[in-house]
Parts: structure tokens; C-alpha cells; sequence
């Protein structure tokens, strides 16, 4: 929850000295609670609810027709005995990585090249980024018409863009670096304009050299942007399923089924959402950790 | 001048696929709805596509609108709440709507396919709004309420000592001061809910309540006959030009959703 202040304590107009002061800050009250009221009805019912069902879930035979009945903990001996998930775990963490590595620094470059004013520059950012205004989806369907060898514009090169489990893989990375790399470069730009300019130019005066104003003063000021990317780009790789269900289908041979493609067979295939519940407490748990781990790096960083 | 070159180089590289993806949907080929030449008949094939181009599209257009208007109300009010009142459980409720940035996105999807059906909403465009309202509050929220506070309280005040509620003062002034925010929060709402392909392809089970991505992925997943790029493409077309409309226009609202912090969950 780190860059979320908290809410400042309210100066309320109304409250005065006295039982009149009373009723009417009792009244006030009722009106913030009023107010507050469909948050809390959308929160509870669509928020709560559903994170209590789901571990309720995962202890049940629940098929997708008929009454669930008890079974813990069989949902969760099966996770470990799935071969398919364990294959997508470590698929995913690799996928992960890989991303989240060439993500990182293709935007921090595009970032890097985009960060002066100076003609052309609104330009740049725009083309960079306009991939990023496309649904991820429609993303997904346009590569798959775009990499096909006897529609796309690539045939000529004799490439199986998603023919071997490699290739898949690269095809895929492809995609997602230019879906998300000008969304990454402006949170990247975000960080990089808060950064005083007097900084630079008592460096400057002072004889740094580019490298030493990049690396003493860029990177350190730039942290917890950087933390706050890698999270968002950690956490959206781990639960990728779009680019995985659409553009290669899973597909060649299982060899890129996601974490999270494995939880929608469970329920939508093999109709067990007793099984694919327990798969989404699992990962959820996970995540959670994680989050809470990258959170406490992140607030590390701005200490 | 060697700067504009590489950087003009890449700007093309990312341009690309978009302007190869808008040549194919309406560039000839034999075989499709566009036999040969230009034109618009790959267009016209997937118009008639399932159900009907018109159906998705009023299906998508559906969800988007009852999505954004309903993350403007709750959020407007919430914000408002959050920003000027105390109350009991106020500090846990921000934090438990915060929270929902905590938990990912698939693993509640499960769940709320079963809740859905105990609520009557199964398979229900209402229903996928809803929830795709509820994914947006942490985001809209935490706007909203850093827009009311940044309004200055002796505006809401004069209102208050002339005599308004705190309803009208909220209507009539406090709302029209934070229109931008409201903006950048319509549009988040609005890209989020058009582009999405998980929620509707799990919340929903008839082909006749498809929104577009999942109307238009299914083209790809037919089980016999070759599939008909050229119309595939028409179909991105539709679904990423209103957005790329909506980004350039709105720009500036966009990169104020970046700058305000709200992704930092």
C-alpha cells in the first residue's frame, strides 16, 4: 500500500461545541456512511464474498452442475500430482522472467530517448505507446493474422513463428513487448519528471560524466518507479493467460499453458471447479506473498 | 539528426503492425470476403459472423456503458465520502477496496462465476458489468477521493452555510470541479471493460451475449473450414479503432491516470 496516504482526518464544518454539535456531526455521519454505501454493498458482495468462496470451494467436490460435497483436502493432493501444472508452473516462472527482464529494458531505453522536451518527441511517445491503447486481446489476434506465413508479411523468412515450443515462446514475447512497452516506458517517464532538473545541473556543473549522471542520480532516484514496474510487469506475467490462450493456443504439444489456463481447463474442461478453485487459492496465496514482499523492497526504496 | 533517425525507425517498427493489421481487413484475397482489390468485404463477412456483428457489438457497447457509469457513481459518491466524512469503518472499507489490487485478477474469476449464479446474474451482461466495476474501484476510488480533496473546502462550505444538503453541494459544485478526474476515470473504465477477454469468456456461456474479443477469438477456434484471416483482421479493426480514437483524443486524461499514483496500489 506504499505511495497511498492516508486519509487526512476530516475538519467537519458542522461540529460545533454541544448537543446540537452533537446531532448534527451524528447526522454528518450518516450522510458519509450514505455515501460510502455502494463501495462497501460492490466491495463485500464481489470482493469478500468471493475470496471466502473460493477457499470454501477448493474444499468441496464442486462440479459445475449438482451439490458440491466435502472432500478437503483432495482438491489440494491433486494440485501436486497435476503434471500439467506443474509443467505451466515452471513455464510461467520462465515465461516471467524473461519478460520481465526485456520488458524492463525496453522501456527504460524508450523512456531514456523520450524523456527531454524537443520536437518530435510527442510523436514518439504516441507511436510507442498506441500499441498499448489496443485491448490485449485484440493484440493477441492481430499478431496471430500478422505471423502467419501464408497471410502475414513474414512468410518470406521460413520462420514457424508458433510451430516449435521455442518459437511459440519468442512469437509471444514478441507480442507482449510491443503491447506493453510504451505502457511501461510512461510509468517509466512518470518517475523520470519527478526528478528535479537542478539535480542534473548541480551534477553537471560539478563535471559528471553522462554514465556517472545516469548511474549516481537516474537509477538511484528512479527506484521506486523501477520497483513499482517490475511489480506490475511480475505480477501480470504470473498470470498471464490471453497471449497464451489466443495466440498459441497452449500450443505446440502443452509446451505454453499458463498457470492460469490450467485453472480455466480445470473449470471449463474437466468441469471440476473444486480443482480449479484450489489452483486460484494456491496461486492467490502465492501472489499475495509476493506482492507483500515486493511491497516492503518497494518502501525499502523510498526510505 | 542521427537521434531522429533511430527514433523514427523504432516509432515505425511499433506503428507497423497496426497499419499491416488495417491494410489486410481490407486488402483482397481469394477465397475471402474480399476477393480481390480494396474494399470493405471482409467487413461485411463478419458482420454476418455467429451471431451478428450488430448483436456482439450492442452487447460490447452494453457492458462498456453500464461499466463506466456505474464506476463513475460509486466511485464519485465513494470518493466524496472518503474525502469529507468520518465515519465508523471508513479506514478499513478504503483499505479492503485497495485490497482488490492485491488480489489477481484470475483467481476471484472462479468464485464469482458460482456467486453470480446464486444471484441470478449468470451468463448476464449486468452481472459482467458488475464485476468489472468492482476491478475498477481500487483505481477509481482512490482518484476520485484525491480529486475531492484537492478542491478547496471553503467552496463546499459557503454552499453548506447557505443552506444546501451536502447532496446538493456534491452535485452542484463539488461535481463539476472534478470533471477531469471523472474523465480519466471513464476512460479507464471504458478501455478496461471494451478490451476484456477473461471475465466475459468465463462469466458468460451464450454466444448470443458475447462481447466483441471473445465473438472475435472465437473465429479463430472454428472446428471446421479454413480460418479467414482477412475478416480476423476486419474484427481487430473494430475492436481497436474506437479505442485508438479514444486515446488520442483523450491523451492527456490518460497519462493523468499514470501521474496520479493510483497504479501504485
Amino acid at each position: 500500500m506504499t505511495g497511498i496516504a492516508p486519509a487526512r482526518p476530516v475538519r467537519d464544518p458542522q461540529a460545533v461545541a454541544g448537543r446540537a454539535g452533537h446531532t448534527a456531526r451524528r447526522s454528518r455521519q450518516l450522510a458519509g456512511m450514505l455515501y460510502a454505501a455502494p463501495t462497501a454493498l460492490i466491495v463485500v458482495v464481489l470482493f469478500v464474498v468471493p475470496l471466502v468462496l473460493v477457499v470454501w470451494m477448493s474444499l468441496n467436490r464442486w462440479p459445475v452442475l449438482g451439490a458440491p460435497t466435502f472432500n478437503a483436502p483432495a482438491n489440494y493432493a491433486k494440485v501436486s500430482q497435476d503434471p500439467l501444472f506443474l509443467d505451466s508452473v515452471l513455464f510461467t516462472l520462465k515465461y516471467t522472467a524473461i519478460i520481465t527482464v526485456l520488458l524492463s529494458l525496453l522501456a527504460l531505453g524508450l523512456a531514456l530517448a523520450v524523456q527531454e522536451r524537443r520536437p518530435g518527441v510527442a510523436f514518439y511517445r504516441a507511436a510507442f505507446f498506441l500499441p498499448g491503447a489496443v485491448g490485449f486481446a485484440a493484440a493477441a489476434l492481430l499478431f496471430y493474422g500478422l505471423l502467419n506465413n501464408d497471410f502475414g508479411p513474414f512468410g518470406f523468412l521460413g520462420v514457424n513463428w508458433i510451430g516449435t515450443p521455442n518459437m511459440a515462446l519468442t512469437s509471444t514475447i514478441m507480442l507482449v513487448l510491443w503491447r506493453f512497452a510504451g505502457f511501461n516506458m510512461l510509468i517509466l517517464l512518470t518517475g523520470l519528471q519527478a526528478i528535479p532538473v537542478e539535480v542534473y545541473e548541480a551534477a553537471r556543473s560539478d563535471g559528471a560524466t553522462r554514465m556517472q549522471i545516469f548511474t549516481k542520480i537516474t537509477l538511484p532516484l528512479l527506484r521506486p518507479t523501477i520497483a513499482l514496474m517490475l511489480i506490475l510487469s511480475i505480477t501480470g506475467s504470473l498470470l498471464a493467460f490471453d497471449q497464451f490462450f489466443i495466440f498459441t493456443n497452449g500450443g505446440p504439444d502443452n509446451s505454453t499453458v499458463s498457470m492460469v489456463m490450467v485453472i480455466y481447463r480445470n473449470a471449463f474442461f474437466r468441469f471440476d471447479l473444486g480443482g480449479a478453485a484450489a489452483l486460484s487459492v494456491v496461486l492467490l496465496v502465492a501472489l499475495v506473498a509476493l506482492n507483500a514482499l515486493q511491497m516492503r523492497v518497494l518502501r525499502g526504496g523510498r526510505a | 539528426m542521427r537521434y531522429h533517425i533511430s527514433m523514427s525507425a523504432l516509432a515505425v517498427l511499433f506503428l507497423f503492425p497496426l497499419a499491416w493489421s488495417g491494410w489486410s481487413s481490407v486488402r483482397g484475397q481469394p477465397g475471402s470476403g474480399q476477393a480481390g482489390g480494396y474494399g470493405f468485404g471482409n467487413y461485411t463477412q463478419m458482420a454476418a459472423f455467429g451471431e451478428g456483428l450488430p448483436t456482439y457489438l450492442t452487447n460490447s457497447l452494453l457492458v462498456s456503458a453500464m461499466t463506466v457509469a456505474g464506476t463513475l457513481v460509486v466511485a464519485a459518491l465513494g470518493g466524496y465520502a472518503f474525502a469529507r466524512f468520518s465515519f465508523p469503518g471508513k479506514n478499513l472499507l478504503f483499505l479492503a477496496a485497495l485490497a482488490i489490487l492485491m488480489v489477481p485478477y484470475a483467481t476471484i474469476l472462479i468464485p464469482l462465476y458460482v456467486l453470480l449464479g446464486y444471484i441470478g446474474l449468470q451468463n448476464s451482461l449486468v452481472g459482467l458489468s458488475l464485476v468489472f466495476v468492482m476491478f475498477q474501484l481500487p483505481f477509481a476510488l482512490y482518484m476520485m477521493r484525491n480529486s475531492f480533496e484537492a478542491i478547496p473546502r471553503e467552496l463546499e462550505e459557503a454552499a453548506l452555510v447557505d443552506g444546501c444538503g451536502t447532496f446538493r453541494a456534491f452535485s452542484r459544485i463539488l461535481l463539476p470541479a472534478v470533471r477531469p478526474g471523472l474523465i480519466t476515470v471513464g476512460l479507464f473504465a471504458f478501455l478496461a471493460s471494451w478490451n476484456d477477454f477473461f471475465a466475459p469468456l468465463i462469466l458468460l456461456n451464450d454466444g448470443a451475449n458475447f462481447p466483441l474479443p471473445v465473438a472475435v477469438v472465437s473465429m479463430t477456434q472454428r472446428t471446421f473450414g479454413a480460418i479467414d484471416y482477412g475478416m480476423l483482421q476486419a474484427g481487430v479493426m473494430v475492436m481497436a479503432i474506437p479505442c485508438l480514437v479514444l486515446f488520442l483524443v483523450l491523451q492527456r486524461h490518460y497519462v493523468r491516470g499514470f501521474m496520479s499514483g493510483a497504479l501504485r496500489g
